[in-house]
């Protein structure tokens, strides 16, 4: 038995969404204080929907897939959709992580939420 | 099986057939056919308990003795000195525990290096919770021991000193001569684990005058199973696993024939084949050694430039993280490890690469790489043209790489790393 899931090899070998958002609406960024491992999240708002998000991730395999099923789970969704978006439903998404890597390197939605925070700090909560 | 799984497992077959390149050969070695031949009578017709009083028990138990000499042979102690266990961490557990406990009349206190294996570092730990005191020695950022700091460290009620002969890890060969002829001064029993040395460099109990010594023979294509611990007559020590008289009352069980005839043929093996290994492993290792760098900007060879193990390179990658590589490596069939706080199971960053002092953000992305006798100079092309391409599509994703592509400066992964060994990190909390 692999280490890994199918599915966390595939986002980790073809991750979605890899890049920065020049101009982005919002930025998040999360490190992880044993590991090392670090996220940062753009996001693109448009009518209260995530247009685009892009992410750049530094970390395992995990982290990577992590991050690679955030940004796929929040394009196209409210804010307050994406805010829905947990550590665990994204690890469920995956098919499951390893026991260790269930704190360590799921952190993506905690790095999306904050591009989301981010973004209603500049834009006064409202759009 | 089901059909799903059946598909997965053939394409997986399949990929691993278009090419494997096996360099982690410091955890394990391919089995020579010829050790193999050795053994398979001992599975299938010599099958007797070797303590049985028939004949059949009989030519097991000759066998265990014709492989004692042969493992005797290769490390220069009489046969009487060699006691065969199930693995080098078997041996280590052995001489560490077995020799406090023997000499606890005397004193409470062992040496030991921080960089060593953990069966030697868990088993000092492990006394240490039990009344001993153990120092624990720093290492230079080479991964050397000083003679000097061996001989500070030592005191009236020191019974035990264990030093490496060289590292798995990082490759370093240590002075052990010159640690050896101190330690005898002062009449303590020295024990090496020279699990990563001997059968790959030449490893002599005399001319490295040590009392105990670990040896492994898996590490030089044997089988897994056999470990060999060399007591120098005289010393005690008190078994641990008491059972019956097995191993002269030392080490009890059933005996391993197969595998202890096996690790016997590879010493032979490796006694007139390990010059000439040598002679092959070493100008592919200092081939990667040279040629990763020019590749791959921003990496460190980790280690020392001369003294270290033929067979051994270990590099770090910065801006990149170590199961990253090693995972899309082994998509390639280039099987390698990472002392990475991510590859490994406790998430922990290794405790080698943090004794002499890797910046855990760089130590993240630490590749091993090691040779054997089987590596050919077409897969140390193989894996120049494939790893360079994995560490830009990795840097390409990372935050930390971006930053210093538009700064020009660098920034900390994260805001710590936790270390494996406890000593060092009570070191650092004190620091913070």
């Amino acid at each position: 038995m692999a280490f890994y899931s199918e599915k966390v090899m595939d986002h980790f070998q073809n991750p979605r969404n890899v890049g920065e958002i020049k101009d982005a609406d919002g930025t998040g960024e999360i490190g992880n204080p044993v590991c090392g491992d670090m996220m940062s999240f753009y996001i693109k708002v448009k009518d209260n929907v995530i247009e685009d998000v892009k992410f750049k991730t530094f970390g395992c395999g995990a982290a990577i897939a992590v991050s690679s099923m955030v940004s796929e789970m929040a394009k196209g969704k409210t804010l307050d959709e994406a805010m829905q978006i947990t550590n665990a439903s994204v690890a469920k998404e995956l098919g499951g992580l390893p026991p260790n890597k269930m704190h360590c390197s799921n952190l993506g939605a905690d790095a999306l939420h904050k591009a989301i925070e981010d973004y209603k700090r500049k834009h006064g909560g409202t759009t | 099986m089901s059909e799903k799984e059946r598909l997965l497992f053939q394409e997986n077959s399949e990929r691993r057939a278009v090419r494997a390149v096996y360099l982690e050969n410091q955890a394990n070695t391919r089995v020579d056919e010829r050790v193999l031949e050795e053994m398979l009578p001992y599975f299938k017709e010599q099958y007797g308990n070797a303590q049985s009083m028939h004949s059949l028990g009989a030519v097991s138990k000759d066998a265990i003795e014709k492989a004692r000499k042969e493992v005797a042979d290769l490390i220069g102690s009489r046969e009487n000195e060699i006691y065969f266990t199930s693995c080098a961490s078997e041996a280590n557990n052995l001489a560490v525990k077995g020799v406090a406990d023997a000499y606890k009349q005397k004193g409470k206190h062992l040496v030991v290096s921080a960089i060593e294996h953990f069966s030697v570092l868990n088993a000092a730990r492990r006394l240490g919770q039990n009344g001993f005191d153990v120092t624990y020695l720093p290492v230079d950022r080479y991964g050397l021991i000083s003679p000097e700091e061996v001989k500070n460290a030592l005191r009236e009620d020191t019974v035990l000193v264990s030093i490496q002969h060289a590292n798995p890890e990082i490759g370093t060969i240590q002075p052990l001569e010159e640690i050896s002829r101190i330690v005898r001064e002062k009449k303590i029993p020295l024990h090496t684990d020279a699990t990563c040395t001997a059968g790959i460099i030449p490893v002599d109990v005399n001319s490295l005058g040590v009392d105990l010594l670990t040896l492994s023979g898996s590490q030089f294509y044997g089988p897994k199973g056999a470990s060999a611990l060399y007591i120098k007559k005289g010393i005690k020590l008190t078994p641990q696993i008491d059972g019956g008289i097995q191993e002269n009352g030392r080490r009890a069980g059933t005996e391993n024939v197969p595998a202890i005839v096996g690790f016997g043929k590879a010493c032979v093996l490796a006694k007139s084949e390990r010059d000439d290994n040598k002679r092959k492993m070493l100008p592919l290792r200092d081939r990667l050694i040279a040629a990763l760098p020019e590749k791959i900007e921003h990496i460190y060879v980790n280690g020392h430039p001369d003294k270290r193990l033929p067979n051994n390179v270990n590099i770090s990658v910065e801006f990149v993280e170590g199961e990253g590589m090693f995972l899309l490596l082994d998509q390639k069939g280039i099987y390698v490890s990472s002392g990475s706080a991510c590859a490994s199971k406790a998430l922990k960053m290794s405790h080698v690469l943090s004794a002499i002092n890797v910046d855990p953000a760089v130590g993240q992305g630490s590749i091993l790489i090691t040779l054997s006798k089987y590596t050919t100079s077409e897969d140390i092309d193989y894996l120049l043209a494939e790893f360079p391409p994995i560490v830009k599509r990795l840097r390409d994703m990372s935050p930390l790489y971006s930053y210093f592509l538009k700064t020009g400066q660098r920034r900390p992964a994260g805001p710590g790393t936790d270390y494996e060994h406890e000593h060092e990190h009570e070191q650092n909390q004190e620091e913070e």
